[in-house]
């Protein structure tokens, strides 16, 4: 089977209730359109793991599609709170949330971890921070070689991780620049993984700070023109700053959520921002 | 108008300044976004052209011309030296202890200058108002040689006890460091609307040491949750100059917000 499919076919494949999912990106890349796929095919029951739950994770736990969300930083970055993450932890709506809450220096060892096939990592983290006491997957480790105690971090690994990137080339390689984030240790930590690019070239050339992921460790490619709206992807669109702060108001009152979610989701096929 | 520019100024402004007046040239600088990410770019503009800034998302040495609105915005990435991933930022960068200061801001701080962004009011598992967490700042709280924390001073954020602790300063005072394994100073200074604050070098308590200029000791001592120390040697924080005013306004209005 070709890796390159259309993006409700690529969900449909391989993303299924109940799954450990990570859509990484971090400000940038942030895999938009494939969240709001997955949104459209109702799937439930998701743990969801992302450093940043961001818009993308706010919408998905508002559509009732995540049971359990892992994260490290929960906030719309520059405006203020996440509305219907508070509303789902707080309140139970559409439905309760769990949360297992971590920093980024212990959720991107997760990911280290995870990528290189270990049970753990180890960090020098978490210490003095009330946040040991509320997180599982955190524990102490002496060192076998001196008397050097440092914290240990569980593996993570997804069942399913999805990315944006900026291009795919026709054999199946993807090229992504700019902030990458944990981008590289999501991919090699999942089972499969989704790519979203938005054009396909023939041959990449080289640019800033770019990452190669090989065709071997993507399982699925679909080209989706805009998919990081309202996130960025650098050298093609800016960060929409101005959605960033507008939604605040659309997803302050489940009403409004709700409408939107009917209007600029479940109303339209799949595809980022024309 | 124009005229008055030298002459007034708003405390947020002031703020700013006086913590970009902190930093020091060619220091290694891990910085939050919101107020730190302005005063630290403002100081570039100021007496430390050579900050090398570090943005936790992977920007690495940036000289952003234009306030980011987010710690990960494009301006950050496309003036870079270069950009990594997050385990060299955090595992390299910061875990090994290469970071002269880490730039924090925060909802909640007490007397030791343990600061909170998790939740304020009620239980973690049940809070009355949700906070969006840690992100960086627990470790570069723990790793920087030194930490700086800018922060409005009201009874609501200098409170006696943080709802929760998300990233260390002080502990319960001498020894808490150490027992905590923190390989970083800690916090070497706040800085508020109101003035600046350091720890006692003996008690580590945070002591008011500057106010800025028109402020009164007993609004710093009625806006602070618990019995504030203050310095036998208490100065006033020197008045913006024109120059510094011209910069921050024209840094503020590069924000989309």
């Amino acid at each position: 089977m070709s890796k390159f499919l259309e993006l409700p076919q690529a969900i449909e494949s391989y993303v299924k209730n109940g799954d450990l999912i990570a859509m990484e990106g971090f400000t940038h890349l942030i895999p938009f359109a494939a969240g709001h796929e997955i949104i459209r095919q109702k799937i439930k029951d998701l743990t969801a793991v992302r450093l940043t739950p961001d818009l993308i994770y706010d919408q998905m736990i508002g559509a009732g599609c995540i049971k359990k969300l892992i994260f490290s930083w929960g906030g719309n970055p520059g405006v203020g709170s996440l509305h219907r993450f508070r509303d789902a932890y707080q309140n139970g709506w559409p439905n309760k949330i769990e949360i297992e809450e971590h920093t980024h220096a212990g959720l991107t060892n997760r990911y280290v971890a995870g990528a290189s096939g270990i049970g753990f990592a180890v960090l020098k983290g978490y210490s003095g921070s009330d946040l040991v006491d509320h997180t599982k997957n955190v524990s102490e480790v002496k060192s076998p070689f001196s008397d050097e105690v440092l914290t240990a971090v569980a593996a993570i690994n997804p069942d399913v991780t999805i990315l944006h990137a900026q291009q795919a080339d026709k054999a199946g390689n993807v090229m992504m620049w700019g902030i990458t984030g944990v981008a590289k240790e999501a991919v090699f930590a999942a089972s499969k993984v989704i790519v979203t690019v938005e054009e396909i070239v023939e041959k990449f050339s080289p640019k800033f700070s770019s990452i190669i992921i090989p065709s071997n460790l993507i399982d699925a490619i679909s080209v989706v023109s805009n998919g990081a709206w309202p996130s960025y992807a650098s050298d093609f669109y800016e960060r929409d700053n101005n959605q960033y702060i507008a939604w605040d108001e659309i997803s302050k009152e489940r009403e409004n959520f709700s409408k939107w979610l009917d209007d600029e989701i479940y109303s339209k096929s799949t595809a980022g921002k024309k | 108008m124009s005229e008055n520019l030298n002459s007034t100024w708003t405390a947020d402004e002031m703020m700013t300044i006086a913590a970009a007046r902190t930093l020091k040239d060619g220091n290694t600088c891990f910085v939050g976004i919101g107020i730190p990410s302005t005063a630290a770019i403002l100081a570039k503009s100021m007496q430390a052209p050579n900050l090398f800034l570090i943005y936790e998302s992977g920007t690495v040495n940036t000289n952003p011309q234009k306030l980011p609105l987010s710690i990960g915005d494009g301006e950050l990435a496309n003036h870079a030296l270069t950009v990594v991933g997050m385990p060299e930022i955090f595992n390299y960068w910061l875990q090994s202890g290469r970071i002269d200061v880490g730039f924090l801001g925060a909802a909640q701080i007490d007397k030791f200058a343990n600061i909170n962004t998790t939740f304020i009011g009620q239980t973690y598992d049940s809070p009355k108002v949700r906070l969006p967490g840690a992100g960086g700042a627990t470790e570069i709280a723990a790793s920087c040689k030194e930490v700086a924390i800018i922060i409005r001073q009201t009874t609501r954020t200098f409170v006696k006890q943080v709802d929760f602790i998300t990233s260390m300063g002080f502990g319960e005072g001498p020894g808490s460091r150490a027992k905590n394994r923190l390989r970083g100073g800690g916090p070497s200074r706040v800085i508020t609307d109101l003035g600046i604050l350091e720890p006692d070098p003996e008690t580590l308590e945070l002591t008011m040491t500057y106010l800025h200029p028109g402020v009164d000791i007993n609004q710093a001592i009625k806006n602070t949750g618990w019995e504030l120390k203050v310095s036998p040697n208490l100065k006033t924080t020197k008045a913006p100059e024109q120059s510094e005013l011209e910069k921050v306004r024209a840094l503020v209005s590069t924000s989309d917000k």
